[in-house]
């Protein structure tokens, strides 16, 4: 099969997704002739134009409003916010509008609307430019929140969420976008709320997402070669989580380490571990562990930001930590 | 306005660290001794040097992404500043910041900022506590062309004029917003008469002549503390290097970039001060000599100075 980046991936689906329906436009910050800050848009402008890749001042409250606005009244809007790290600038139309319109107006209307952002560590680029946020998004009802890992699941996730009638979070990550996998040439769709399982194994569950798949299929390698069997489960999408997947893992595995980029504290792993203990309960072996990223602000210094997400060393010592 | 010999040398030296710290800063990023991102400020040099020289070492500042010009030019240590963009124990912020979030509180420098427009309300807050502990201090607040698009601006401002705070609002128009110029993105092109609206006094100024930038920021620093509240000045100048290290440059012509760097600050302000014989030429080689060395020390100082050891990696998150 074809191999091609994350971003490439990203950038077919937008193209596609534009040349099959009039109604979706983008919208956002130096993503025309710039192409966006980490190049997704490239070479849309030139062929949609002015009128369907629309660059917008520095108004990020204000991109939001009005792509709901848009996408309330008959249009598809793919909004970008350039860093997720700037979606506090527009939490209160993401959060009291676009979140919860359709449900305070009792179901009357629709609110097909993307927001494509990007997020996560690794370009020492400091706190301001490196969080991960993705916790407080699926706290809001109403927003749908995907966090796409391969280039496969990123084209076929960002196809649907734009055709997708309820408004949907798209979280890539900075780290992703050179990354390279097979894309079918034909078009496909991933559908948004399930989770893939990367990797089959039999004696512990690592659920993970984004970019700590790769961090946890690397791990996963290691261990098999000391004899231990990991089944690694990639949510792709956090809101609404398919937790059924992850169950019948574990009432394989017996057992769950969860891996996870963003604060440990309050964070996204907090709610799969809590499913997990929900549903499944009876057939844990041992604690859940989360292997996650320390409850600090992301210092620059590279030193320091390495330390402040798991790493592959990391995830490996709690396997076998659960495992004892 | 008169200028000595002693404030021509200061003018000159500080826009020369702020060029050669930059031009440097580009070396290293291409070395990958620098890592990450660092927007950079040459080009731009007249605008906070001269509006910085005007006001006390008490006196605050808000600085932007692109903040390493308004750290130096606010006495900022050469050394302990490249520490801290490769994010090194010495650093200003024991490398925990780098380059978006330079500051350097004890010289008034409140800090450096990753989110455009962010240093607004720092600003407008800093004026507000003057106000209310009587004290004669100013604030320079400087943003991009791109930052006043964003909804802070607006509060602040609304708030200081109502308030009628003691902050010099300075807008950097260097043309662009990363790559979207100020024609694509604002209603009005005179960035100016954003002011009108909250009854704040503004005005342009030639942001490439350190000399202009600093007689308009000393008359709106004495109109501050004499109580009279914010003033907006617009300084028109422009960025020599790309937004960011990536920046291909698309969005502008070659032509204009030349244009631009025909209208160099440095050069502007070195051929002026030999004209009126404060300077001759022998003296300004000097006087860049003299700054090669200290960049090539801060360069080795930064590279030589060890990282955060790894508990630093939760000290100071609370008191
Ligand atoms: C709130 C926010 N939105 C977007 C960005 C990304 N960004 C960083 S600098 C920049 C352009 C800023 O333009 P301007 O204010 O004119 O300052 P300049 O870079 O030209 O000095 C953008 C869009 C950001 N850092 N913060
Ligand atoms: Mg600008």
């Amino acid at each position: 099969m074809r191999i091609i980046t994350y971003r490439q991936a990203l950038n077919e689906a937008l193209d596609e997704e534009m040349a099959r329906d009039p109604r979706v436009f983008l919208f956002g910050e130096d993503i025309a002739i710039y192409g966006g800050a980490y190049g997704v848009t490239a070479g849309l402008w030139q062929k949609y134009g002015d009128e369907r890749v629309i660059d917008t001042p520095i108004s990020e409250n204000g991109i939001i409003g009005t792509a709901l606005g848009a996408a309330l009244t008959g249009l598809r809007p793919v909004a970008e916010i350039m860093y997720i790290d700037f979606i506090g600038l527009c939490m209160d139309q993401l959060n009291n509008q676009v979140a919860k319109i359709r449900y305070m107006f009792g179901g009357k209307c629709r609110v097909p609307l993307v927001i494509r952002t990007e997020g996560g560590a690794g370009r020492t680029l400091g706190a301001h430019h490196s969080q991960s946020l993705e916790s407080w998004l699926i706290h809001i009802p109403g927003i749908k929140v995907v966090m796409p890992a391969t280039p496969y699941d990123a084209k076929g996730l960002l196809k649907s969420a734009i055709r997708d009638d309820n408004p949907v979070v798209f979280i890539e990550h900075k780290m992703l976008y050179n990354t390279k996998g097979e894309v079918p040439e034909e078009e496909y769709l991933v559908p948004i709320g399930v989770s893939d399982i990367k990797k089959e194994g039999k004696d512990v569950t690592i659920v993970t997402y984004s970019r700590m798949l790769l961090f946890s299929l690397e791990a996963a390698k290691i261990l098999e070669k000391e004899g231990i069997s990991v089944e690694v489960i990639d949510l792709r999408t956090l809101l609404p989580m398919d937790i059924e997947t992850v169950v019948k893992s574990v009432k394989k595995t017996n057992r769950v380490v969860i891996v996870e980029e963003d604060c440990k504290t309050g964070g996204t792993g907090a709610e799969i571990g809590m499913q997990i203990i929900e549903n499944a309960f009876d057939y844990l072996d041992a604690p859940i562990i989360r292997v996650a990223g320390a409850d600090v602000p992301m210092p620059k210094s590279p030193v320091l930001e390495k330390l402040a997400i798991p790493d592959v060393e990391r995830i490996c010592k709690v396997v076998k930590d659960v495992l004892k | 306005m008169e200028i000595t010999k002693e404030l021509a040398i200061k003018l000159l030296k500080q826009m020369m660290e702020i060029r050669q710290f930059e031009d440097m800063i580009m070396e290293l990023l291409a070395k990958n001794i620098a890592e990450g991102g660092s927007h950079l400020y040459a080009g731009m040099e007249a605008v906070a040097v001269g509006a910085i020289s005007v006001i006390n070492p008490d006196d605050y500042i808000t600085s932007t992404h692109r903040g390493h010009g308004h750290a130096i030019a606010k006495d900022g240590d050469l050394k302990a500043l490249m520490a801290e963009i490769l994010g090194k124990k010495t650093g200003v912020c024991k490398g925990k910041g780098g380059s978006l979030h330079l500051a350097d509180l004890s010289k008034g420098n409140l800090g450096a900022n990753g989110i455009v427009g962010g240093g607004i309300g720092i600003a407008t807050g800093a004026g507000l506590s003057i106000k209310l502990k009587k004290e004669n201090k100013v604030v320079l607040c400087f943003f991009g062309d791109g930052a006043t698009n964003n909804g802070i601006f607006f509060e602040c401002l609304n708030m200081a004029s109502l308030w009628k705070l003691p902050v010099i609002y300075i807008c950097e128009n260097n043309k662009y917003a990363m790559s979207v110029s100020v024609e694509r993105s604002h209603a009005v092109k005179d960035i100016t008469k954003k002011a009108l609206a909250f009854d704040i006094p503004s005005e342009n100024v030639d942001g490439q002549d350190v000399l202009a930038v600093r007689e308009v920021v000393e008359k709106w620093v004495n109109y501050a503390r004499q109580g009279n509240g914010p003033s907006f000045i617009v300084a028109n100048t422009y960025r020599y290097y790309g937004h960011s290290r990536s920046d291909p440059r698309v969005y502008r012509t070659r032509e204009e970039e030349k244009f631009w760097r025909e209208r160099d600050p440095i050069i502007i302000f070195g051929n002026k001060m030999k004209e009126m014989g404060i300077l001759n030429e022998e003296e300004i080689n000097q006087i860049e000599e003299e700054v090669k060395k200290e960049i090539e020390e801060a360069v080795d100082f930064a590279i030589k100075s060890p990282y955060p050891e790894p508990e630093e990696l939760y000290t100071d998150l609370y008191v």
